[in-house]
């Protein structure tokens, strides 16, 4: 008999392609689609059951779809369509609290995966540079999706405590990013000029799509021979960015502003409802955040496929081109080079290989 | 196929740092021979086409070297900057998981600290053999001058006149990576946070990390205190080496204490600002940003004999006592090769 498998949060992208993927596992038998709106996108061969996991029902989908394995993907950082923040926290804490009320009571469910994301660790000055899966935060994020996450992990945390038979998962996501993606970072890539913090140049970790897709399903099966797929891992594709490098190879100027201009401009944006510019995004564009994969590596056994730099050359292609393409600032260097009076007319570098 | 040529841009040459380059092609090998294939193949002619961008709004970057040895080195350092600047430009450089931009730090950070190493402070290093030239190792410094240049003058020393072309890596306090722009040069430059976790991180990783354990106490005490070590926090440095098993190597900075003679310590102002310190110089405030200029004292900075710590057992991290003779053992080191240096030293200024 194979596996029932309960995924929710399948109206996003990301979770409509996780059903879609998982179908295709042969040790898949069925795949429960659960989301509190009608996802846009197709499931494949899913059965989508539209239910609030707010609400107790969840318990009662759950119980009859016998899943054995849940994979929990609705805890994020923006609304769906026209939904206010307060309707988010509800979905990523009381949704989360319900989900996991449900699965404890279940005696079907062997397996469980967390989508969590690396803004647990917060984002401070006083950080280490590289925070690994046991680094303590030095400062809590106060408030918005990065809290979120913290509860979240602490409900989570507490289940596996209490249901020790059942194999738990939280898989802390880097910034996600793809053709398709639509976080609030994606965003911030996608406006034509980016506004920066002035002085500060954050080193940022990107993961692709693909890998987040790959990654879950490793989560959601039998760990491989020598692999451990239960435990809390980070998962970033390899290597770092700087924000100027992004704008840079995006082609987009920045635009530095002084950092309480920032705070600022971010909170009249909040309270217009333009978009969800919140401050642990600021902080992360301020201080940065890197993780260490290598309990990713070495106990998950799972190797991205795209580095960190390679997520973003994809995520690039798929947008248009910025305002200063970086190809047109190195046909500009050229065009310097090939100037006469610098001798570039004759290039001698060769004679000297 | 050929291996990728590193095109001389700053001054190393002139110090004869030939052996330098292996080590640093080493780790940048695939990212300069990108550099140099496009070079060859970009810095082609364009006739007829708009010249429009070069407003570019870049300023630092741009260093096209402007010495003219011969005509051939004058036109392949030309082509060398372009092709800097056209990585830079476009985005085509990479950093490490601390954002340390070897690139940047090489060819533009370094070429403007030298001047100041070289001609201001004259600098003169000693025992820098007793750096090794592979594997983590910590250098324990102690910290002068109210502002950290001595730790910046460290890292041109070891830069320039290791003959493997080691970089050091420095711990630096948190107030660092709070003030906008100098943590973003901090970062650049290699520079990481003074914790354990980074310590032991770039230990691992093999590299050379710098430490100044007095921190705050030995950068701002006051002239009459100078040459006086601090207390070396609570010796988590040694404890750090010791997990890794990493030499440490004391080092001990001459000149630096003068530079600016710090005569009193406006604390309110200081707690105002939220800085450990409010310097107050014989020149500083009271000249504005004139007295901000620090004294031409010479300098000499020593690298003492390593202290091996891959002799102890792995529980020795956590044995207090070992720790206290450990660092006092370093400490007493620098302070004693301090009172040596300060013997033969002529004058504050020659």
């Amino acid at each position: 008999m194979g596996k029932v498998v309960l995924v929710t949060g399948v109206a996003r992208q990301l979770g409509g392609r996780f059903v879609r993927r998982i179908q295709r596992d042969p040790q898949v038998d069925r795949v429960v689609a659960v989301d509190a709106v009608p996802p846009e996108h197709h499931l494949g061969g899913a059965d989508f059951i539209q239910a609030d996991i707010r609400q107790p029902t969840i318990a009662r989908v759950l119980a009859e779809s016998g899943a054995d394995t849940v994979v929990h993907m609705d805890v994020t950082g923006t609304a769906l369509g026209s939904g206010s923040r307060t309707t988010v926290k509800e979905t990523n804490v009381i949704g989360t609290m319900q989900l996991l009320g449900a699965c404890q009571k279940s005696p079907n469910v062997k397996r469980l995966v967390v989508k969590s994301s690396t803004n647990v660790y917060g984002s401070a000055p006083r950080d280490p540079a590289v925070f690994t899966e046991t680094t303590p935060p030095k400062s809590l994020p106060s408030g918005g999706f990065a809290k979120d996450a913290v509860e979240v992990e602490g409900y989570v945390r507490g289940f596996a405590r209490r249901r020790p038979d059942v194999a738990v998962c939280v898989l802390r996501f880097a910034n996600i990013l793809g053709p398709t993606a639509d976080t609030p970072l994606a965003s911030y890539f996608s406006l034509p000029v980016l506004p920066t913090v002035f002085g500060y140049d954050p080193r940022l970790q990107f993961v692709h799509e693909d890998d987040v897709i790959d990654v879950l399903r490793i989560g959601s099966h039998e760990p491989e021979r020598g692999t451990l797929n239960s435990g809390t891992f980070n998962i970033a594709g390899d290597g770092v960015l700087l924000l100027s490098q992004c704008s840079r190879r995006l082609g987009r100027p920045t635009v530095p502003l002084l950092l309480p201009a920032v705070t600022w401009a971010g909170s009249l944006v909040r309270t217009l409802g333009m978009s969800d510019f919140s401050p642990e995004q600021i902080r992360l564009l301020t201080h940065g955040r890197v993780v260490s994969t290598d309990q990713m590596r070495e106990t998950l056994g799972f190797k991205p496929k795209y580095t960190t730099a390679e997520t973003f050359a994809d995520f690039a292609k798929s947008r248009g081109p910025g305002l200063l393409p970086p190809e047109a600032l190195a046909g500009a260097v050229d065009r310097i080079a090939a100037l006469p009076a610098l001798g570039g007319g004759h290039l001698p570098t060769q004679s000297a290989n | 196929m050929a291996d990728a040529k590193v095109i001389p841009f700053d001054d190393d040459r002139s110090r004869g740092s030939a052996v330098q380059r292996p080590q640093r092609r080493r780790s940048t090998g695939s990212r300069r021979k990108s550099g140099e294939s496009a070079l060859v193949r970009e810095v082609q002619p364009l006739p007829g086409r708009a010249f429009a961008q070069d407003d570019v709004p870049v300023t630092r970057e741009e260093q096209p070297p402007q010495k003219p040895q011969d005509d051939g080195g004058l036109e392949r350092r030309i082509a060398g900057g372009l092709a800097f600047l056209r990585r830079r430009l476009t985005g085509d450089y990479e950093v490490d998981d601390f954002g340390y931009d070897e690139e940047l730090t090489d060819q533009v950070l370094m070429s403007l600290l030298r001047p100041v190493y070289e001609n201001y402070f004259r600098v003169e290093v000693k025992g820098v053999e007793n750096i090794p030239s592979e594997g983590g190792a910590l250098i324990v410094a102690n910290h002068s001058g109210t502002l950290p240049l001595d730790g910046l003058m460290m890292q041109v020393a070891v830069h320039d006149h290791h003959p493997a072309g080691r970089h050091l890596r420095l711990l630096a306090a948190d107030l660092v990576f709070m003030l906008p722009v100098v943590n973003e040069l901090a970062r650049k430059l290699g520079h990481t946070l003074a914790c354990a976790e980074d310590a032991e991180r770039l230990l691992g990783q093999g590299e050379l990390v710098g430490v100044m354990p007095e921190g705050f106490k030995g950068i701002g005490k006051p002239f009459s205190e100078r040459y006086k070590l601090q207390r070396f926090g609570r010796g988590g440095f040694v404890s750090t080496a010791l997990r890794q098993g990493t030499p440490i190597i004391p080092c001990s900075i001459v000149g630096a204490e003068e530079i600016y003679p710090m005569i009193g310590n406006a604390k309110t102002l200081a707690r105002l600002l939220g800085f450990p310190y409010f310097p107050l110089t014989p020149t500083f405030p009271w000249l504005g940003p004139l007295g901000a200029i620090p004294l031409p004292t010479k300098w000499t900075i020593q690298f003492g004999e390593p202290i091996p710590t891959d002799g102890y057992p792995p529980e020795a991290a956590e044995d207090p006592m070992l720790m206290f003779n450990l660092t006092d053992q370093v400490r007493e080191q620098i302070q004693h090769t301090l009172y040596k240096l300060l013997v033969q030293r002529r004058s504050v200024f020659f």
